[in-house]
């Protein structure tokens, strides 16, 4: 493929990376971790891509046997528990590992064992989770677990999973929030300051702002369910005045940030994409960031509106519904901005740019509806419908798997050295955006026709079977797209095309360094001198403002004799020990009180683990 | 637990050893949030007592005055020790470390004899809304003590071991930090639940 | 010649394909489709959508709709002009094989900017104001000069309890309203939280245990007009259905002195013989006005054989499946009696009392005598 870099590709010798499963279990490499990450998230994705399919099935005709009532019920409560914590979230982490610090210019992280820390409580939680199929049924309560229903049969154990497992999955992505709020503040390279790091890394950092104050806040109404359920205490049962709308407070105080954790990472994705595939730098660039913070500001004033038909009264509702329709228009700043951005440009229309543009398309639509559910009047009739199932998959399917499929695409040459094949990606992507669109938007129309969420089963004689045979059909074709971009990753592992260190004509650091990158990043640590510090390094403005390509083109530093020693964050057990750790307590709570014994082993696991952590060195010496 | 980077004297970019006090303030942001919902929940119920003791009934505000006073001055040990670090005192740190986590002993030896006491009156968890607000608020305040004082102890551990010198290991100035955010959410405690009640 | 032949051979394949697919998928509708069988509802409501909310039937649900449409519109309009741009900018400057072009490094425009923020806060404003207005409109209670008939409402997993407090009856899952008049339900919750959803005539409201909600509902027609409960509430959350008859004044004056008569005990035949079954066991749970059987954990059965179904409004009211309800009632709707608590006041469905032939055939005339 042309590509317009004058960039030598630098043949790293062959380095020693330490291998075998141990180094994996012990490593403190952010790139390894954002690996573990990816294909973590991917595996899940399967999973819950089939529990929608079996729901799918289950609702292809009216009257459906192909799952029983409660199993339908635990599907659709684990296909979006999935979905959001073991899916998405660990892919926009698997992301934002790999490449915030090295698009920052860093070496790793600040934290790197708590960032092991974070994986290792994540892959014991979705293991955590999916136990609970086996021993009794999966958590049936829906993932927003409206109390009193989450807390009503305290017997079956099934909402204790999800209580515990819901909140140790919280707990790993704050520590990681934590963990890259400080990385951005003290970590960047010298000349790379804030308004100079690249979009993705801001919506990294908005959305891990988003996560230290909205986490505690469910944190507090799991604890409260789990005492709820386990030692008597009051907090939901209304026969003793307990106040089950203080539950739906609590979760959509969460809730509603939780979604743009889920799709500011996607649209910094979009932000880097489709500058790098219209050759023109990112429009409105600031406006871009601003907007993403203002996003999270106001995510914070629209809770209420999942509460519309709670009884909150009219003041209440109005003030809500405001907030919603204002938080749209930061929102269309962005998409605004770019559309501006391919506007003018040199549009090439590769896999990661297509399904970038998927995304702005997609997301119009979510967005609209969005805005539809604003309207108080309207939001009375469209609540717990298909309407809203349609708008939330827009945004979060449309929207942040499209995106995410985008930043695969575009890095996967980065992390793997090897190109997707190209014409795979694109029947994944066609095959995918038809057959989303088949699935989701005749949701809108079964909504308005009257079918309610969370349904097991629906009657003939309400016209609810053609859109609903039409979904099912979509959702297989998404299906069939899933196994395409499986075969496209299979197969370059041994024949993919070598993609050496930029094969986009890239125009942020992460291109200067190999394919896949050494250990330590950078040779020598870049100094920054603007943004999109790479191209400007590559291209220059003539008098009409064209880029040209700079004489004789770029080549990164390499280190000298009187460049520092380089130093990595030694591997370490202590991560993964601590949270399995934490897997035996929390498996034992849900057992109590036989379960406190399996407890006790967690937490004396735990202390060990920390305890162990604390002590050992931190650092070993590079190369 | 900082990864030494190449330069560090460019305009923007903070000094690496703030990287612990950046997490700390961060972890501590989030702490308020959670402490607030907690806080919250129980203002919402503090009149839902069913038939159990009101706060008027049950409480033994002298009592809680007092214990509030040792935590307070705890704060005050806090920062004397921190202090002794800074001028590398090592001896008279790790004397004003264990007054720290001695008056949080004390402090949660108050809690409990307060629990204990409340429970045998007819406040548990199980009586009420009220009940269950009122213990799960200060009972994971009582958490956050005891892993103050954990911390403390393990400071002065790692003191005697020659490890803090080498600006390794659990910070003074990151645990004091803790401690005095514990010791604030106290006060708010103290007299959004004891004082503004009674 | 071998074009030719290789030609109809092509058609006829792909004919036969076509045949299998569509047998394949009939196949797989048609087994899908024999499974337990509750009530086809194209046999008590008109229309291909019943349920829409986009077909009101009453003042309120068309005040929405119409607040629907004009919204709808707007975002219409955005949507076919932003995507239209997005599609212009692919077409227009996308990059032909081969022929690299240079591009201007543009990196913003104040005063787009400003347009691009300005206009949709003031399309927003231009959508806030019907919005608020219609808000305050319809969640405001009835005036009293409208006569507005109050009725209670309790949700129960998984069926809905009606009581009229001016004529002193409860009844479940069919509510019968005089038309041209505002129906001022006041709600609550008996274990969790469920929502009151009849689309042709309103926004749906959740009912919340320990408060009470309310909503307003009025038809404009006689009819039978059809909803359920939209906020999930466990096992048999879709089967928990309702049935609103909307009936002239006359109509309904009379349906409403019928539901006043308590029942009756039959003191002869089957019917008598199915009362000795009811007073041992359906007793524990069901209310028959007029009789012993007061206590309300389960539908009021007073006047069940008025009524159109049961479980739920989602088994059709017939003495065949009446009995087989009877025979196994966790077979026709998914119920989790066994969690039954009635001290703690969780009922999750009616158990299996194991009757003999006799007692079925003895409960169901009996049933049929409570008109």
């Amino acid at each position: 493929m042309a590509t317009l870099t004058p960039t030598v590709d630098a043949a790293t010798p062959a380095h020693h990376a330490p291998s075998g499963v141990w180094s994996w279990l012990t490593t403190t490499d952010h790139k390894r971790i954002g690996l573990l990450y990816g294909v973590s998230a991917l595996l899940f994705f399967l999973v819950g891509g089939v529990e929608a399919l079996l729901i799918r099935l289950q609702l292809a005709a009216p009257d459906g046997t192909v799952l029983s009532a409660d199993a339908y019920n635990q599907m659709f409560t684990m296909h979006a528990t999935t979905m959001v914590f073991l899916v998405i979230m660990p892919a926009a982490a698997a992301f934002t590992n790999y490449f915030l610090p090295i698009l920052i210019g860093a070496r790793d992280v600040a934290f790197p064992r708590l960032n092991a820390l974070s994986y290792w409580i994540y892959i014991f939680g979705g293991l955590f989770l999916t136990i609970s199929f086996f021993v009794g049924g999966a958590p049936d309560g829906g993932w927003f677990g409206y109390a009193p229903l989450s807390t009503q049969v305290p017997e079956l154990v099934r909402m204790d999973y999800w209580a515990l497992g819901v909140q140790i999955l919280g707990l790993a992505s704050l520590l990681s929030a934590v963990n890259f709020i400080t990385t951005v503040f003290t970590m960047r390279a010298p000349g790379m300051t804030m308004m100079r790091m690249p979009v993705f890394a801001w919506m990294a950092l908005v959305v891990a702002f988003l996560l230290l104050f909205s986490l505690p806040i469910i944190a507090v109404g799991l604890f409260e369910v789990f005492f709820d359920r386990n030692l008597g205490t009051l907090f939901f049962d209304a026969a003793a005045g307990g106040r089950p709308i203080l539950w739906q407070h609590l979760f959509w105080l969460f809730g509603h940030p939780e979604v743009y954790i889920l799709i500011l990472p996607a649209m910094g994705i979009v932000s880097e994409v489709l500058p790098v595939f219209s050759r023109k730098p990112l429009f409105g660039r600031s406006f871009v960031i601003f907007s993403g913070i203002a996003i999270g500001f106001m995510g914070f004033g629209v809770w209420a509106h999942h509460m519309f038909v709670a009884g909150l009264g009219p003041v209440a509702e109005a003030t809500f519904a405001l907030t919603t329709m204002f938080i749209a228009v930061p929102t269309g700043v962005k998409i605004f901005n770019w559309i501006g951005t391919v506007w003018g440009g040199s549009v090439r229309l590769k896999t990661p740019m297509l399904f970038s543009l998927g995304f702005i398309a997609m997301f119009v639509i979510g967005g609209l509806s969005g805005v539809t559910h604003s309207i108080v009047p309207s939001d009375t009739q469209q609540h717990d419908t298909y309407y809203i199932v349609a708008h939330f998959h827009y945004v979060l399917f449309g929207g942040a798997v499209f995106g995410l499929f985008g930043g695969i695409y575009y890095w996967w040459p980065k992390i793997t050295g090897k190109l997707l094949h190209e014409g795979l990606g694109k029947l994944h992507f066609w095959l995918m955006i038809i057959g989303f669109n088949l699935t989701f938007a005749p949701m809108h129309i079964l909504g308005l026709r009257g079918m309610p969420r969370r349904t097991y089963r629906y009657p003939d004689g309400l016209g609810f079977e053609f859109w609903n045979f039409i979904a099912t059909v979509g959702s297989f074709t998404i299906a069939v797209s899933i196994l395409v971009f499986l075969v496209n990753a299979w197969r370059t592992r041994k024949r993919g095309e070598v993609a050496g260190n930029d094969p986009w004509d890239g125009r942020t650091l992460e291109w200067t360094t190999t394919s896949p990158p050494p250990e330590h990043n950078f040779d020598v640590v870049p100094v920054v001198h603007s943004e999109d510090d790479f191209w400007h390094r590559k291209y220059s403005e003539d008098e009409h403002g064209n880029a040209v390509p700079v004489p004789g083109g770029y080549e990164p530093p390499k280190a000298g004799q009187d460049d520092p020693p380089i130093h990595l964050p030694s591997p370490s057990y202590y991560p993964i020990l601590s949270a399995f750790g934490m897997f035996l307590t929390v498996l034992g709570l849900v057992y109590v009180p036989w379960g406190l014994f399996l407890a006790g082993a967690g937490v004396v696991t735990i202390v060990w683990g920390l305890f162990g952590w604390s002590m050992e060195p931190v650092t070993r010496e590079g190369h | 637990m900082v990864v030494a980077t190449d330069q560090t004297e460019h305009a923007g970019h903070p000094d690496p050893t703030n990287v612990g006090k950046v997490a700390m303030w961060a972890f501590l942001g989030s702490e308020c949030l959670f402490f607030g919902t907690l806080i919250s929940t129980f203002l919402l119920y503090h009149n839902t007592t069913l038939d159990g003791p009101t706060a008027q009934e049950i409480f033994d505000v002298p009592f809680t005055s007092v214990s509030s006073f040792v935590l307070l001055m705890s704060s005050l040990t806090m920062v004397l020790a921190h202090y002794a670090a800074g001028r590398r005192d090592w001896r008279r740190m790790r004397v004003w470390l264990l007054a720290t986590a001695g008056l949080g002993l004390v402090f949660l030896s108050g809690q409990a004899y307060e629990f204990t006491n409340f429970v045998h009156e007819g406040l548990t968890v199980t009586t009420s809304p009220f009940g269950s607000a009122f213990f799960v608020l200060t009972g994971f305040h009582g958490g956050h003590v005891a892993i103050g004082v954990l911390m403390l102890l393990a400071t002065t551990f790692m003191s005697f071991s020659g490890r803090l010198h080498e600006g390794q290991g659990m910070n003074v100035e990151l645990v004091g930090l803790y401690w005095h955010f514990v010791d604030i959410v106290w006060i708010v405690i103290f007299t959004v639940v004891y004082l503004l009640q009674v | 010649m071998i074009g030719h032949s290789r030609v109809r051979l092509g058609d006829a394949r792909r004919h036969r394909v076509v045949i299998l697919l569509v047998v394949v998928a009939l196949a797989a509708i048609a087994s899908a489709c024999s499974g337990n069988d509750p009530t086809n509802l194209a046999r008590v409501v008109d229309g291909a959508n019943p349920q829409s909310a986009l077909d009101p039937k009453g003042p309120t649900a068309e005040t929405i709709d119409n607040l629907f449409w004009v919204v709808f519109w707007i975002a219409a309009a955005v949507f076919f002009l932003v995507q239209g741009v997005l599609l212009i900018a692919i077409f227009r400057f996308r990059q032909r094989k081969g022929k690299e072009r240079a591009v201007r490094q543009v990196h913003g425009n104040m005063r787009l900017e400003l347009v691009w923020t300005i206009i949709p806060v003031v399309v927003l404003a231009v959508i806030a104001v019907p919005t608020l207005s219609t808000l305050f409109d319809i969640r405001s209670a009835p005036d009293p000069s409208e006569n507005a008939l109050e009725v209670e409402v309790v949700g129960h997993q998984w069926w809905w309890e009606f009581r009229y407090p001016a004529y002193g009856f409860t009844t479940a899952n069919e509510l019968h309203i005089p038309v041209d008049r505002p129906i001022y339900l006041t709600m609550t919750s008996a274990d969790v939280i469920h929502s009151f959803w009849v689309p042709p005539l309103n926004g749906k409201r959740d009912v919340v245990p320990g408060r009470t909600s309310n909503l307003t509902l009025q038809a404009d027609d006689p009819g039978v007009y059809v909803g359920q409960c939209a906020e999930f509430c466990g096992l048999a959350h879709a089967d928990m259905r309702i049935r609103v008859f909307a009936e002239t004044p006359d109509d309904f004056e009379q349906w409403a002195q019928d539901q006043q008569q308590p029942a009756v005990i039959p003191e002869t035949g089957s019917a008598a013989a199915g009362w000795e079954t009811f007073n041992t066991i359906c007793v524990a749970c069901h209310t028959v006005d007029g009789t012993p059987a007061q206590v309300n954990l389960a539908p009021n059965l007073t006047h069940l054989a008025s009524r159109t179904s049961f479980a739920g409004a989602t088994i059709d009211n017939t003495p065949e499946n009446l009995r087989a309800w009877l025979h196994d009632p966790s077979a026709l709707k998914p119920m989790r009696p066994d969690l039954n608590m009635p001290s703690q006041g969780r009922i999750m469905g009616m158990p299996n009392f194991n009757l003999t032939p006799q007692q079925l055939d003895d409960l169901v005339a009996l049933l049929e005598t409570f008109k």
